[in-house]
């Protein structure tokens, strides 16, 4: 069975990155949700050391940023893979057959959505809308789509890229 | 793009898609060979360049070469060499690269010809596919820009707001408040500073003309929100888009730098006292933000959790201030308006619903792709003309419009009249303009707790009715596809939707049941066949269908066997395989991979099949029989 990565970094560890990120910013409320996407680009996700110095820099209650680092989707409270597969749930795909290429690529992966594998290689998301529903299904990795997915096609995206590394 | 068409010494432009959909299959590399094969061919008169979105996704990358109007679909590096020698060496362009129409199956090379566009009327995409959306110069060659001047040289901001009002523009954000009347409310407002914020949080499954105006064509969209800013009296502007887009982001915000540079936006703008602003947002992946009042939240650093309304954002908005929340689309068709007048404007589309609209045309359709068509056209003439029909010879069953919060319609809707009236009286609505077409392989109860999975997953818990009612909705309903379901739960289902719909604070808790209560009242004799008969009409709720393999038709290939991801198919050579039922995990992948010749794999609900219980010898057929 697959654990979950976990979040081990201390302050030390995200002190020096937190304060060049703060650098860049005013310190005001309202950079909350730019300053956490500046982090979790740093240390691909939120972990708990930086978020504790973010409430301290917007002087805003722990609790605040805890609040709004779990109401939005994007944001990860654990490690994310190296490479984060996102398959397509919206519409379009899911008539087109978006469940078979997720239950392919779980397969293959051997973790479920929304987990990371324990080599930290891949995490595996479903994602509401990637807005190329005219490619349907569609998976990314990383930045790059996949359209027109099938099941056949799943190994072959995997193995492309476990090749280019 | 002018200066090919007005030349006459064969020059040429080669306009490759640079839209996320082609770029997904490689257009930036496409574009980097042509350049490549150009240079190396020496031909000095051939120019190279991209665009944005030409909403014909289906059909790429595409590549247009002007000004001979000739259309390449599905290019790919390899096709690269051919077009260069062939068409812009010798002229002779590459016959096979052509369009090939759904339904006659004729080859179309211009792109006027091809009735996907030729029956499009494009006012907001009107440049999208046709610059080049990083160079501020093309959409300045288009008379970009023009409508600002005029606004801020020969206008007052009441007339501003009165050519708008009387154009008739509603908001293309899906709810259809009048433009100008919103602008109206800003301007009679009292506090300062004022804000101008466009939505750009495009969050519904299945559209994606947001994205693609900012990729395509993002000036437009920066020129209409500063009309905007100057009509109302707003000194900052607020883009919030989805970071799921970070296409769109990039080329907006490459040309808000670039309209700074020349002065249409920031400080003093084109040398007048007025000044405006803007700053990119990236949402953070939250489809409530799509709702003004949690847009707002969001911008201002907060969870995205919706309020009541009074007081409206004109009075109340960001930080309290007063504010203006406009759809892409809705300012993206400001600058025409200006620049045409209101009564150019007005002339297209129905009595109440003026202009064009926008749809995502996508699901179990031939020409998928971005339409721009006038509002009152109807729904059968964007299936099966500008669509192309259903692929595969497959029967239509229902069209979904208006995202999660819209509904299904049926067969007999498909001369309904496209407008926000029409298809909010059929139980859907216009919504952001997703439209899904599905055929009979969709089942309306999967695709009903599909909607509800999105809609429950991204309540934001806020309104009990929402947070808790969408998840007993769904808990019923995946009930019912397992095969589960009681008599009772459909006027259960039908109580909660009319429950949920009056007691949540938002459109998103308000529309959430619009799915399930269209598809009970168009499509209920496909409830009782889960509820009573067990069996799913689509044959897709995977615990209510069975796959076998026919005797008569296996030829014992061991293909299905081999393929088999749970390893429970019986057989041998020349054997008829069989399938462990109590083993089988439905996936398909025999049916699948099963080789069409044969044909021997088949899936059933409701039915029982005759098989042997063992693998038996494959009968020999006589071979004359075969032929």
């Amino acid at each position: 069975m697959v654990t979950l990565a976990k979040d081990t970094l201390t302050k030390d560890d995200v002190a020096d990155k937190m304060q060049e990120i703060f650098s860049q910013h005013a310190g005001e409320r309202q950079e909350l949700i730019p300053i956490l996407q500046e982090t979790q680009q740093q240390f691909r996700y939120l972990p708990a050391a930086a978020m504790k110095e973010i409430s301290h820099f917007l002087r805003v209650p722990e609790s605040t940023v805890y609040g709004v680092s779990t109401f939005y989707a994007q944001f990860k409270l654990t490690p994310l893979g190296r490479r984060i597969i996102r398959v397509c749930r919206g519409t379009a795909c899911h008539v087109r057959g978006a469940g078979k290429v997720l239950a392919e690529l779980e397969k293959q992966l051997g973790i479920k959505a929304g987990e990371t594998t324990e080599d930290l290689e891949y995490t595996l998301e479903t994602v509401a809308c990637i807005g190329a529903c005219a490619l349907a299904p569609t998976m990314t990795i990383d930045n790059e789509t996949h359209g027109k997915m099938t099941v056949k096609k799943v190994a072959e995206v995997l193995g492309d890229r476990s090749k280019v590394q | 793009m002018t200066e090919a068409k007005s030349s006459s010494s064969g020059q040429r432009t080669v306009f490759v898609c640079q839209g996320t959909g082609c770029v997904s299959s490689k257009s930036i590399e496409i574009t980097e060979a042509l350049a490549k094969a150009v240079a190396d061919e020496g031909l000095s008169n051939i120019k190279i360049d991209f665009t944005g979105c030409h909403g014909f996704c289906e059909q790429g990358p595409i590549a247009i070469v002007e000004p001979d109007d000739i259309f390449y679909a599905h290019v790919t590096v390899n096709d690269v060499p051919e077009i260069v020698t062939s068409h812009l060496r010798d002229g002779k362009p590459v016959e096979r690269l052509f369009y090939k129409d759904p339904v006659t199956g004729e080859a179309i090379p211009n792109h006027r010809d091809i009735k996907f566009y030729s029956m499009q009327q494009r006012i907001i995409l009107r440049n999208c596919g046709r610059i080049n959306p990083e160079r501020i110069e093309d959409y300045i060659a288009t008379g970009g820009y023009e409508s600002l001047k005029k606004c801020l040289k020969e206008m007052k901001p009441e007339e501003v707001i009165d050519v708008i009002k009387s154009s008739g523009l509603r908001g293309r954000g899906g709810a259809g408040f009048p433009t100008g009347q919103k602008w109206e409310f800003l301007r009679n407002a009292r506090g300062e500073p004022k804000y101008m914020i466009c939505n750009a949080d495009e969050g519904d499954p299945g559209a994606f003309m947001d994205r693609s105006t900012m990729e395509g064509d993002p000036h437009t969209v920066i020129e209409g929100m500063t009309i905007a800013a100057y009509a109302t009296g707003c000194s900052e502007g607020y883009i919030y888009i989805r970071a799921e887009y970070p296409l769109a982001v990039k080329r907006v915000r490459l040309a808000l730098k670039q309209a700074e540079q020349k002065g249409f936006t920031g400080d003093r703008i084109l040398g007048t006292d007025f000044s405006f602003n803007i700053h990119v947002k990236e949402g953070a992946g939250a489809f409530v933000c799509g709702e003004e009042t949690a847009l707002m939240a969001s911008i201002e650093g907060k969870r995205g959790m919706p309020r009541a309304r009074p007081p409206f954002p004109a009075t109340s908005g960001l930080w309290g201030k007063p504010s203006n929340i406009n759809n892409v689309k809705s300012l993206a068709t400001v600058p025409v308006i200006i620049a045409k007048g209101a009564d150019w404007y007005a002339a297209t589309g129905t009595e109440k619903s003026n202009g064009t609209c926008v749809f995502a045309l996508t699901g179990k359709i031939a020409n998928s792709g971005l339409i721009e068509v006038p509002m009152g056209i109807k729904l059968s003439k964007i299936i099966f003309e500008i669509g192309g029909g259903i692929p595969g010879g497959k029967k239509f069953k229902a069209v979904q419009t208006g995202g999660p919060s819209g509904g299904c319609l049926p067969e007999d809707y498909l001369d309904q009249s496209v407008d926000y009236e029409s298809l909010t009286a059929a139980g859907s609505m216009m919504g952001s303009g997703g439209m899904v077409v599905m055929d009979e392989e969709t089942c309306m109860v999967d695709v009903a707790r599909y909607f509800l999975s999105f809609t429950q997953a991204e309540s934001c818990g806020k309104c009990v009715p929402c947070r808790i009612g969408t998840k007993q909705m769904l808990d019923i309903l995946e009930r019912i596809c397992a095969g589960e379901g009681q008599p009772e739960d459909i006027d259960l289902l039908q109580r909660l939707g009319e429950q949920i719909k009056k007691g949540s604070l938002c459109q998103l808790g308000q529309t959430a049941p619009n799915p399930v209560l269209t598809t009970l009242r168009y499509f209920k004799d496909e409830y009782i066949a889960h509820i009573e008969e067990k069996r799913c009409p689509a044959a897709v709720c995977t615990k209510l269908i069975t796959y076998y393999i026919l005797p008569d038709k296996c030829q014992g290939c061991g293909i299905c066997l081999r393929a088999c991801p749970a390893q429970c198919i019986a057989g041998d050579k020349r054997m008829v395989h069989v399938i462990d039922q109590e083993k089988c995990v439905k996936c398909g992948t025999c049916l699948d991979v099963c080789p069409e010749r044969f044909g021997a794999v088949v899936k059933v609900s409701g039915e029982t099949i005759d098989v042997p219980a063992e693998p038996v010898p494959v009968k020999e057929k006589p071979k004359a029989a075969a032929a």
